[in-house]
């Protein structure tokens, strides 16, 4: 049977006269990866804030496996490993002086400490650099250093707030295909933030939080099902006049920006050659097909974009 | 929540122990005396720079200083005391200024989300900056002899207790602004307001006198007076001590000033760290 490692339920933060959270409740099952989904300011952070310690809760409660604790209460962080979305790192300190200094601090057993460390050196590939100090890392390093030292006291749940912005593609797919190994060599629960649809669709389960509020929660895939449409993507020369000609042609539900026209229907395939065919030949260069991501249902639900800055 | 495994998870939900509290303060005050200890330029810078300020200030205002009824006092000699304890205010300042950015986007940001309590963080911190203060106090205090005092004179006890408390009172007192204003443009204004002008008004530079009554009451309103005068005894013979050098009558009233300002300073960051939250 699976169980609620995390619930949180009813939070709210005011914070002087803004509510950057309001009655927002979730739970976490012990084992999976689950996400919050959210464009920036729409309070993922003030949520792992209140989870990590760091800020109370006007009200709310937080139950960690059943039982109740105050917002910024620490208890519970024996158990957790919190990776901010600056890496808690001292820049003028060795990768290893790091490690060994929040090994002291999480009060990892003395027998076991040189061991962890190593291991957590070898888990964020560093160990060449183990004696380097921090200011000459990467982005990329700094972050896999700070996850190896949120993993160092050997946690039950990581909480990571946005842990890929910043990152490229090749330190994106390193840093989860770390995040997963560890999921299945220790049974580590995993709870993240991000504006990234293709990273949310990683997760085992998905919130979406708008405006400080839980919008929908459930699978990528169920959440996918809610928008049914495919999206086609023409792209062409002058796709304002190719707008015109497609809705006068087709009558079809369409937008039009400055490189391509986006189509939603229900069965995009079999509009393809009707699109080029009512076209005139030769101006289209490409059609795309694909199914609505995670930003697309997120904009259906919330009519709110995920790279948008949320006004509050 | 009915599952029979979470009894033991819950036990395990236990308040921060005494061990949590010490893993903190130890760790943060390692991490101060490691940073220290292992760049050669800051070492060297922080050996230098007093010995700079003494002979360049103490020598361009040896000609003009005199104290009344304690003739033969040089200026070096009188200054010495105040550069003891401008080394211990300067590791204060420049140790709890990075807190502001270490808070919001570095290892502190750890050290909040670790089991222990945000009281033990003020104090490894303070105990940090205080340790970093006085090894450059004390690598100083190889200069004395220039100053005319025998280092095998000196009352060890009555230095050591004056410089650990001032330490400890000047870094937690700039912990706690580091905190509260949580910016390095204010703190820096509050420094050149503040914190510098204390020194200069503490009996370090220049004596007390009867005549400036309003210079007066703010050196004897002054807790970093009392940290200067307890520095200043300990390297004299209570009946040797030039008169008129000191800003408070008795050491008992520097003690108690002292510990007051350590203890209240100290009390003072607890209580902002708390309250951020």
């Amino acid at each position: 049977m699976s169980t609620a490692i995390l619930e949180v339920k009813g939070l709210t933060v005011r914070r002087g006269d803004i509510l950057a959270l309001e009655d927002l409740s979730f739970h976490v099952q012990e084992g999976e990866v689950f996400g919050l989904l959210g464009p920036n300011g729409s309070g993922k952070s003030t949520t792992f804030s209140v989870l990590a310690g760091l800020l109370r809760a006007q009200s709310g409660a937080l139950h960690w496996r059943g039982e109740e604790i105050r917002g910024g209460d620490k208890r519970a962080l024996r158990e957790v490993g919190f990776v901010g979305q600056s890496p808690s790192l001292d820049p003028n300190l060795s990768a290893r002086e790091n490690l060994k200094l929040s090994a002291a601090l999480h009060r990892v057993p003395r027998a076991e400490r040189a061991d962890r460390i190593e291991q957590m050196l070898q888990l964020a590939e560093l160990v060449d650099r183990a004696d380097e100090l921090v200011s000459t890392f990467s982005g990329g390093m700094k972050r896999s250093l700070d996850i190896a030292r949120a993993l160092l006291h050997n946690p039950k749940v990581l909480i990571l707030d946005e842990p890929t912005t910043g990152l490229d593609e090749g330190a994106f797919q390193r840093t989860w295909r770390h995040l997963l190994e560890q999921r299945a060599a220790r049974g580590l629960t995993i709870l993240l933030s991000t504006h990234r649809p293709e990273e949310a669709a990683q997760c085992d389960r998905i919130a979406f939080i708008d405006s400080g509020r839980v919008v929908a929660c459930d699978s990528p895939a169920e959440l996918q099902r809610l928008v049914s449409d495919d999206k086609l993507t023409v792209r062409c020369a002058e796709p304002a006049e190719a707008a015109r000609q497609l809705s006068e042609a087709l009558s079809l539900e369409l937008s039009a920006d400055d490189s391509a026209v986006t189509i939603k229907s229900e069965a995009g395939h079999e509009l393809i050659p009707r699109i080029v065919e009512a076209l005139p030949s030769g101006s289209v260069e490409a059609i795309q097909l694909s199914r609505p991501n995670l930003g697309d249902v997120f904009l259906h639900l919330t009519g709110a974009s995920l790279s948008e800055e949320t006004k509050r | 929540m009915s599952d029979p495994s979470s009894t033991a998870a819950v036990a395990q939900l236990s308040k921060p122990s005494l061990s949590d509290q010490w893993a903190m303060v130890s760790v943060l005050w390692r991490r101060d005396l490691l940073k220290f200890l292992r760049r050669p330029s800051r070492l060297v810078g922080a050996f230098l720079q007093p010995i700079i300020f003494w002979v360049m200030i103490g020598g361009g205002l040896a000609s003009t200083f005199s104290l009344k009824g304690a003739e033969g006092l040089s200026y070096e000699q009188y200054f010495f005391p105040g550069i003891v304890m401008m080394m211990v205010l300067f590791a204060s300042i420049f140790g709890t200024i990075t807190v502001i950015e270490d808070r919001h986007e570095g290892f502190l940001q750890g050290v909040l989300t670790a089991p222990g309590s945000r009281v033990a963080l003020v104090l490894g911190k303070s105990l940090g900056v205080s340790s970093v203060g006085l090894i450059q106090a004390i690598a100083f205090l190889a200069c004395a002899p220039f100053a005319g005092f025998s280092l095998l004179e000196i009352d060890w006890l009555t230095l050591m207790s004056s410089l650990v408390m001032g330490a400890v009172a000047l870094s937690s007192f700039g912990f706690a602004l580091a905190w509260w204003l949580d910016s390095s443009q204010a703190y820096h204004a509050i420094m050149s307001v503040l914190l510098l002008p204390g020194w200069i008004l503490s009996g370090a530079m220049f004596p007390i006198s009867p005549e400036r009554e309003l210079l007066s009451w703010v050196m004897t309103l002054n807790p970093m007076s009392y940290m200067v005068d307890g520095v200043r005894r300990s390297f004299y013979e209570a009946s040797a001590l030039p008169l008129g050098s000191t800003v408070s009558s008795s050491m008992t009233l520097d003690f108690a000033v002292m510990l007051g300002s350590a203890i209240g300073a100290l009390l003072l960051s607890a209580w902002v760290v708390e309250r951020s939250r």
